[in-house]
This record gives structure tokens, sequence and C-alpha cells, in this order.
């Protein structure tokens, strides 16, 4: 074997069953006498259900049962269950209106689930979906934030009075506000973070199945962690207890957070599988998932930075609106706060900051965490407030970033807004970055490409994000009602081979490789006699799954610390065998010895004593080679980087062209250079996107008209340039691999340096700032209103 | 309800399917093969490719009864009969082009066709602009294009280019 340990680009593991279509996806189990769910939707945004009549669909060819919220409501199936609670200035805490998993009384939101069908097939079930009779009353309805905090206002719930969710505060106001009094200067900014549909490829799916006999319930679903939804569904939702309920999330095709959360289907084909004594499958049409993922992002907010004379930043002050959508989703209400506003010192040495987030119920599907979750949003507006800063100072983008950078040295460094950062080093990779992407050169490209009636500009961010989600304690004193920790169990068999049991989830993030890496690092056993496994509650202590950028950080930590007990054991094991002192025994490699002798064991002569222990220290041990960890982390990781985009404008039609991305990030080691860089580049590609090409639209009713991948621009292959990836690596300061996070990094500091760039492309066209995304027609008209304007100077 | 007999992978099949089957759920839902993905209802994420008499088709615009008398290969049937990958499979792995999977039957059958259908070479841009029809969100596509273009020289045996 080659090199296999930490630092090497080893080849997937899994791509074997991918490549050869046998991945086991959500949707490609059958279970025997398994029978199709089809769910009725609202469609429309706000309406009063005056009734709903089941009896064609029930009468029509292979129904085997119709379930409308009054079902469920007879059997008190509790609503969706929201694992984060905000309070309000006041200390208040933010409202909770119910969420049911049917519609009851009123439906709130275009998809908002009312009946399900449940038939032989999947044709018969939606045929009879369409025979449902419902009459719905429409009531007036809000999409926007702002039209939904207007006075007289529909009301989205009565029990959130202003249809307001929370209204929360972070940071020292009386300080800032003092800064702001006697600044040099006061830089002010509007900016819209633009409404997201994640899209995963896959489509969410959910086979529930009940066992008679055992009254075992198993559920098989498309989740990034499905202990957290056997505890959500099974305590709060449908009231099974864990030993009877077992959560299956089989390979994934896809999340970026969208497949964090505890979904409807997932309660009903639960629930309803042993009504009708059947499996029940459920798979969303595209469609459907457009109205019924949660959504990500949409942000209304203003910024302002105070700054003196010589561009050094003195306070900050942001207020946000943030959408919330019908419902709160699972962890929606920590987004717009804990992850959004204590990241808004970025990278910079800001000493006073103070943010105001008001948190806004609305008539659209709910709104939750999307790939980076709070911290792009925070990103967009820091490092688009900074551009701003520098243009009405007329100090360099570069020079300003610099002089307001923490500098390496100053860590830990202690933010204005609760964070405590560990280690960093902006300054180089933004020199790095700088070099990368040629940035000296940059004024001549521009010329040339000028030369060719093309508007060129480069756009830089430097960025800072905090993941490794999360410690327990401080989520907790946050409002999270659970804790972050993560859980590894390390099997050791007889012959030495082994088995890692992770409570991460892997949906193409690549844990089968890189989560083997580790134990080929640290116990020295070969890739091909490692296997992970993850992803159903039957086999795994506990864990709490992957979003956040936690699986390694988090969950990677766990395993060392199990193998750690592994060590631990197999040296007292080894001590025994050679007839050593403990403390003598050295393990390296997978091999045990005897310090300053050539006596050795391996792993393997260890592992068989331990399971075969006919010599062995069985007063003093154990039988068998099998550690489990819980690993709480001390506090989140942070990692940071600086990224560049270099863009053309055609200024005759407003389309952009990326000519080159450059991404230099600091995400601490490097386990598998290759994964990384694949999740950099796609993280990059998510951000490109939300900068250029997507949005969710809704009309001011209510309607989603951007409901369909005909209408939602997702990024294609002739969307995106080639992206050019870096790292410079300062180590985490408390975990053992010294690990940071990739897999958001990509997604949080490319929007930003997107539309610097095109701001910068349009500096002659008196241009201050640009919402995402920036649509061809969007910087076609930026450009012709610019124009006389050009003229006349 | 009608028949349809047709070749799949290699091997003969027949069934009986309701008029309005399109192809993908007769290859998923009636033959089991679940190798074939469906990633939208709008025809737009193509990870339903497959070939149908030697070119790609997304399987979810055509009928079952349409491909009456055709000889389908899925991803399932890429593969040497001993394993051995087909060059494209083979480069998708050595480059990374594939994260979560789902997208990949899909993409993996309609570069193949892509290759097939540039015997004189195929240049990036060539490449990206086939992928039109193929969504991927986690790759952002750029080791894809570079494993296609790794997968041309094999495919049309040529020396690869370093």
């Amino acid at each position: 074997m080659g090199f296999e340990g930490i630092g090497a680009s080893v080849r997937r593991k899994e791509d074997q069953r991918f490549l050869n279509g046998k991945g086991n996806y959500t949707d490609d189990i059958n279970r025997p006498g398994q029978t199709f769910a089809s769910i009725k939707r609202s469609d429309r945004p706000h309406a009063k259900i005056l009734s709903i009549d089941t009896t064609a669909a029930k009468a029509a060819p292979g129904v085997l049962a119709v379930f409308t919220g009054a079902d469920l409501d007879a059997e008190e199936i509790g609503g969706l269950p929201c694992g984060w609670q905000i309070h309000n200035k006041d200390g208040s805490p933010m409202a909770e209106p119910k969420h049911p998993v049917l519609a009851v009384g009123k439906v709130r939101h275009v998809g908002d689930p009312i009946a399900v069908v449940i038939a032989e097939t999947r044709q018969q079930a939606k045929d009879a979906a369409e025979l449902l009779v419902i009459e719905l009353e429409d009531l007036p309805a809000v999409a926007g934030v702002r039209d939904a905090i207007a006075p007289n206002a529909a009301a989205v719930h009565d029990d959130a009075p202003g249809n307001i969710c929370y209204d929360w505060h972070i940071g020292d106001k009386a300080m800032v506000d003092a800064a702001f009094a006697t600044a040099h200067k006061i830089v002010r900014l509007d900016l819209l973070n633009n409404r997201l549909i994640p899209n995963a490829m896959e489509p969410r799916a959910a086979v529930g199945e009940f066992d008679v006999n055992s009254g075992d319930y198993t559920l098989y679903t498309t989740s990034q962690n499905p202990h957290v939804i056997r505890l959500l569904m099974g305590a709060f939702v449908l009231h099974i207890p864990e030993n009877k309920l077992r959560v299956v999330a089989p390979d994934v095709g896809g999340g970026f957070g969208s497949k964090i959360y505890h979904y409807a289907e997932e309660a009903i084909v639960t629930w309803a599988s042993a009504k009708v004594r059947r499996p029940i499958k459920w798979t969303a049409e595209r469609t459907e998932s457009f109205m019924s993922d949660a959504h990500g992002r949409d942000h209304d907010s203003t910024a302002e930075m105070a700054v003196d004379a010589e561009g050094h930043f003195l306070a900050m002050r942001v207020h946000t609106l943030c959408n919330m959508g019908a419902y709160l989703s699972t962890f929606a209400p920590c987004v717009p706060t804990y992850l959004y506003a204590t990241l808004l010192a970025g990278v910079y040495k800001t000493p006073a900051i103070y943010c105001e987030v008001k948190a806004v119920f609305t008539n659209t599907v709910p709104v939750d965490a999307y790939r980076g979750a709070g911290r792009p949003e925070a990103t967009f507006l820091v490092e688009r407030l900074v551009d701003a800063v520098a243009k009405d100072t007329g100090i360099d983008k570069i020079e300003l970033r610099r002089k307001n950078f923490i500098p390496s040295d100053a860590f830990p460094y202690q933010t204005p807004v609760a964070l405590q950062y560990d280690s960093g080093d902006y300054t180089a990779t933004l020199n790095e970055a700088l070099k990368v992407a040629d940035y000296t050169g940059f004024e001549t490209r521009r010329k040339a490409a000028a030369s060719r009636g093309k508007l060129r500009g480069i756009g830089i961010s430097t960025y800072l994000e905090a993941c490794g989600i999360a410690p327990s304690a401080v989520v907790g004193s946050l409002g999270a009602r659970a804790g972050l920790y993560e859980v590894a169990n390390i099997r050791v068999h007889p012959t030495g081979s082994v088995t890692v049991f992770t409570g991460t989830h892997s949906h193409g993030q690549g844990h089968e490789t890189t989560l083997a890496q580790l134990v080929c690092e640290q116990l020295g056993v070969p890739m091909s006699q490692v296997e992970v496994v993850h992803g159903d509650t039957a086999k795994i202590p506990f864990g709490m799954g992957t979003y956040g950028s936690r699986s390694l950080a988090v969950g990677g930590t766990a395993m060392v610390k199990a193998m750690d007990k592994i060590i631990a054991k197999g040296k007292k094991i080894a001590a025994h065998l050679m007839e050593a002192a403990v403390e003598d025994i050295e393990f390296k490699d997978n091999v045990f010895s005897v310090a300053g002798t050539d006596k050795t064991k391996t792993l393997t002569d260890i592992s068989l004593a331990a399971y075969v222990p006919h010599n062995y220290p069985i007063e003093e041990l154990e039988p068998g080679l099998d550690e489990t960890a819980f690993y709480d982390p001390k506090n989140f990781t942070f990692p940071g980087g600086c990224h560049i985009a270099e863009v053309e404008i055609d200024p005759e039609t407003g389309v952009t062209t990326v000519i080159n991305f450059t991404a230099v990030d600091d995400v601490g080691r490097v386990i598998n250079p290759m994964i990384v860089e694949g999740q950099i580049q796609g993280g990059v590609a998510q951000g490109i996107g939300q900068a250029l090409l997507e949005a969710a639209i809704y009309d001011s009713s209510g309607q989603l008209l951007s409901g369909s991948m005909m209408d939602y621009t997702m990024p294609r292959a002739d969307n995106l340039p080639n992206i050019s990836v870096g790292t410079e690596i300062t180590l985490c300061t408390h975990n053992p691999l010294g690990v940071k996070g990739c897999g958001e990094v990509g997604a949080i500091g490319s929007p930003p340096a997107i539309i610097n760039a095109l701001v910068d492309a349009l500096k002659e066209y008196g241009v201050r700032h640009i919402n995402m995304p920036a649509t061809p027609q969007k910087l076609w008209s930026i450009i012709q209103a610019g124009r006389p304007a050009m003229a006349a100077e | 309800m009608p028949q349809v007999t047709l070749t799949v992978n290699g091997k003969p099949h027949t069934a009986t399917v309701e008029g309005r089957t399109l192809l993908v759920e007769l290859l998923r839902e009636t033959l089991g093969m679940t190798g074939t993905h469906v990633g939208c209802d709008t025809s737009q994420c193509g990870a339903c490719v497959v070939h149908v008499d030697g070119k790609s088709v997304k399987s979810c615009t055509m009928l079952a009864l349409q491909a009456e008398g055709t000889s389908v290969l899925t991803i399932e049937g890429l593969a040497a009969a001993d394993g051995t990958l087909h060059p494209m499979q083979e480069m998708f792995r050595e480059h990374h082009a594939l994260q979560c999977g789902f997208c990949t039957p899909g993409m993996v059958m309609s570069a193949i066709d892509l290759v097939n259908t540039h015997p004189q070479g195929i240049t990036e841009q060539e490449i990206r602009e086939g992928l039109e029809g193929n969504l991927c969100r986690c790759t952002g596509y750029h080791n894809i294009v570079k494993a296609i273009a790794a997968a041309w020289p094999l495919m049309h045996g040529k020396a690869a280019a370093e």
C-alpha cells in the first residue's frame, strides 16, 4: 500500500458503488408489501380550510387510506418541534407558533401539506390525491419581511403579534453609539441577502415501516442526522421510545443543510405505516422540493461602519430583518442570531459592534440553515461594507483590510460579539491569494479587456467563519435544546481489521475515506481493512450528524479519543504478553514494542489476544477491543481565508463571465487534499450561484414564482469557471487533529468576492452596491442608466 | 395494459406497463434497476440519462413504450463483466468528479456520449457546454470537466496527454 494516512489524496472508497449505480439512496429502498404516499399541498399562500372531502379519493383504485390534520390531532400527534429558542431583548422567549404535521384550520404557505393519500402504487396515490375536494377561503398574505412588519399586515399566526418571531440583539449599543457620535466618517450600506432554494440533487424521500409483531418502527430517510430525527420525531411528535424506533439515513444525495431538519413527511409515513400495517414510501417530486424543503438566507440589512481619519474601523452597527417563513424549521432561530451576528467582527479588530435582528413570519416556506448558515450573510455584509469604506475614504481596499486585520500574534482573540478566535493568519492567506490571482497584473488585464469592449473587475473577500459546531454548554446557554458533541465507536476485530461507527453522516463529503485515513494514521491499519459505518441508529451508539463543518473537528476528534483508548488498552495487553511494564510499551505504525528492546507485538496479535484471552490479564482487563468516545469540543473552530474573483461583463448583454476564481483557505490540518479541494470548489460554485444566478422569488401575494428547475437558475457547467484552490494552514489549537473544517468556506467567502468584482468592473458607472443575484438584466440596466452620466462627465 | 419488450444492458426484458409509464420508471420500478436516478420533474437535471441504441437520452422524457425494440444501456451495464470500470468511470474516480453520487450515473452516461460524438478532440468549453443538460450541486463541475478531458484519449485509444 502507498501512504494512506493524514495528508494523502487517497481515492474515495465510496466511489466504487456510486460509479456502478449501486448506491443505496432512500428511493432505491423497496420494502416487502410497500405502499406509496402522495401529499396534497396547498396551492394558496394563506387560507382557511373550510372543508376536506375525502370520499372520492378513498374510493379510488388502490387507495388504502387518506389522512388529514384532523386524524393526527385526534391522536394528539404533536407539532414539529423547533430545536432552538431565542430570547427577545426584554428576556421573554420568542414566539413559537405550532407547526402542524398536516395543516389544521389554515394553510400558511404554498406547499403546506394538507392531506396524505396512501395507495398500492405511486401513480394511484397521485391520481387519488387529485380527487380530494378541499374548500379554501383565501386570506390576505405577506411574503416579504418589510410587508410583514407593516402596520395592519396580515397575521401569519394569531400568537405572533406583528408577525415578529423575535426581536433580538447582541453587542454594546452604548459603546457603538458613542463611537459613531465622534467618528471621522460613517459609511452606510443597505443590502439584501437573496433567498435560496438548496436543491440537493436527490429529492427528499422517506420510507416508514411498522413491525406488527415487535411494535418496532423503522424510518429510512434522506437525513444528515438520523439520531436527531429519532430524538425529535420519537420524543416530540409520535411519542415512540428510542428502543422502538430505528432511523436509517442510507446514501444521501447531497444535503447542504436542507436535510438536517425534521420534516412532516418523515412523521407521516412512520405514523401511517402502523395504521395501514404496510411500509409506506414517499418521494418528493422536484416541484414539491421547491415548496417544502427549507429555504436559505433572505435577509434585509442596514450596515454602518464608523471609521477614523486613517481608516481604522471604530464601530459597526447592523440592523437586520430576516424571513423565517411560515413556521419555525428545526434550527431556524439560531441562524440569523448566533451563526450570523457573532460573525460580524469578521477578520477585523473592530472594537465595538452592535447588531439588532428582527425575525419575521411570512406566508412562505420555512427558512433554515443552508450551506454556511448565517456566516455567508455576515461575510457578505462585512466584506461589502469594507469595500464601501474603501470607496468612501479613498483608501485602497487591500491596504484598508491589512490595516484592520486582527494580527497573527493577537490570538486567542476575543471579539466584541461573543466569539473567541483561537488561531489564524489573515495576512498569509491574503498574500498567497494575491500571488495566485496575479493581482499586480490585473490593471493590464483590465485594459486588455477594455480594448475588447469588456468591463473587467477584481473583487476580494477576506473572511472568517465559525464551525465545528459546537460546545454543548455554549450552545445550551444560547438557546440550543440539544448538546452538540459527537460520538465514535472503534471496533478492532479479532484479526486486526477495524470498523468505525460514527455519529456523523456523509452525504457527499467522503467520510468513508477521510475517517478511514484517521484510523490508518493513528492505528497503522491499511485502508482496505477499515470500514466506516454511519447513518443508522441501530448500529451507531449516538450522534448529532453532519452540518456546520463539524464531522472532522468534532466527529474526527471523538475517533481520536476512542483510538487513544484502544491504544491504552492495547498497551496493557502488550505489557502482559511481553512481560514488561505498561509504561515501557510504545505504539507506532500498528506495532507495540518494549522500549529499548526488540520485543514487538502487532495490533493483530493484541486484538487476537483480546478476543481469545487464553493468555490475558483477565483479572485487570475485560476481553475485547472495542472503545467508544463522546467528544464535546471546547470551542468553535475558525477557518478563514481570502477569495479573489476576476470577472468580465459584456456591456451589450450584461452577462458576467467569471474569468478566474482563487480561493486560499485556512481550514486547519488537511487530511485528504483531494477531498478538501473538492469541498471548496463545490462551496464556491454555490457561492457563485448565489451571487449571479439563484433567487427564490415570491410575488407579493405569496405565490412562489421560481418553483421549478426551469424557473430557478441552478449553476451549470458553462456558468462556472475553473476554481483554483490553495491552502495556508494554521492549526486549530483545541482539537488534537488541528482541523478546522472545509465544507462551508467556499459558500461563505465567495459571494462578496464576486459582487465586489462586479462593483469594481462598474466603478465608472457610479455603482455603490449590487444586490444578488447580479443577473444580466440587472447589470445591463445599471450600464444603460450609467451611460448618460458618463457622457456628461 | 400494453407490453414492452426491450434489451437492457444486454438482457432481454418484457414488461406490462401503463401507457403513461416513463422509461425511467420502467427501469427503476419495474426492473428494479435503481442506478438511474430521478432528480427533477422538468427534464432539467439529467440524473436519469441512459443510452438508447447508443445515444444519450433523458429517460424521464421517453415513455417506456417508446423504447420498444431498443437496446438500453444504464450505469449498471457500463463496467466490464470482470468489474473493470469503463474509462469514464475510472477517470471520474481518479479526478474526484463525484461527491454525493446522485447525479453521477446520468453525468457519466452523458459524458460518454459527449466524448463519443467528438472523435476529433474536445475542448474545455465544448465539455462545459456539452454538460448543459446535467446538473451537479456538489462539485462545481471543475473535476467533472477534468475527468471527461482525461477520459477522451482513453476512449479514443490515444496516449493520454500529460
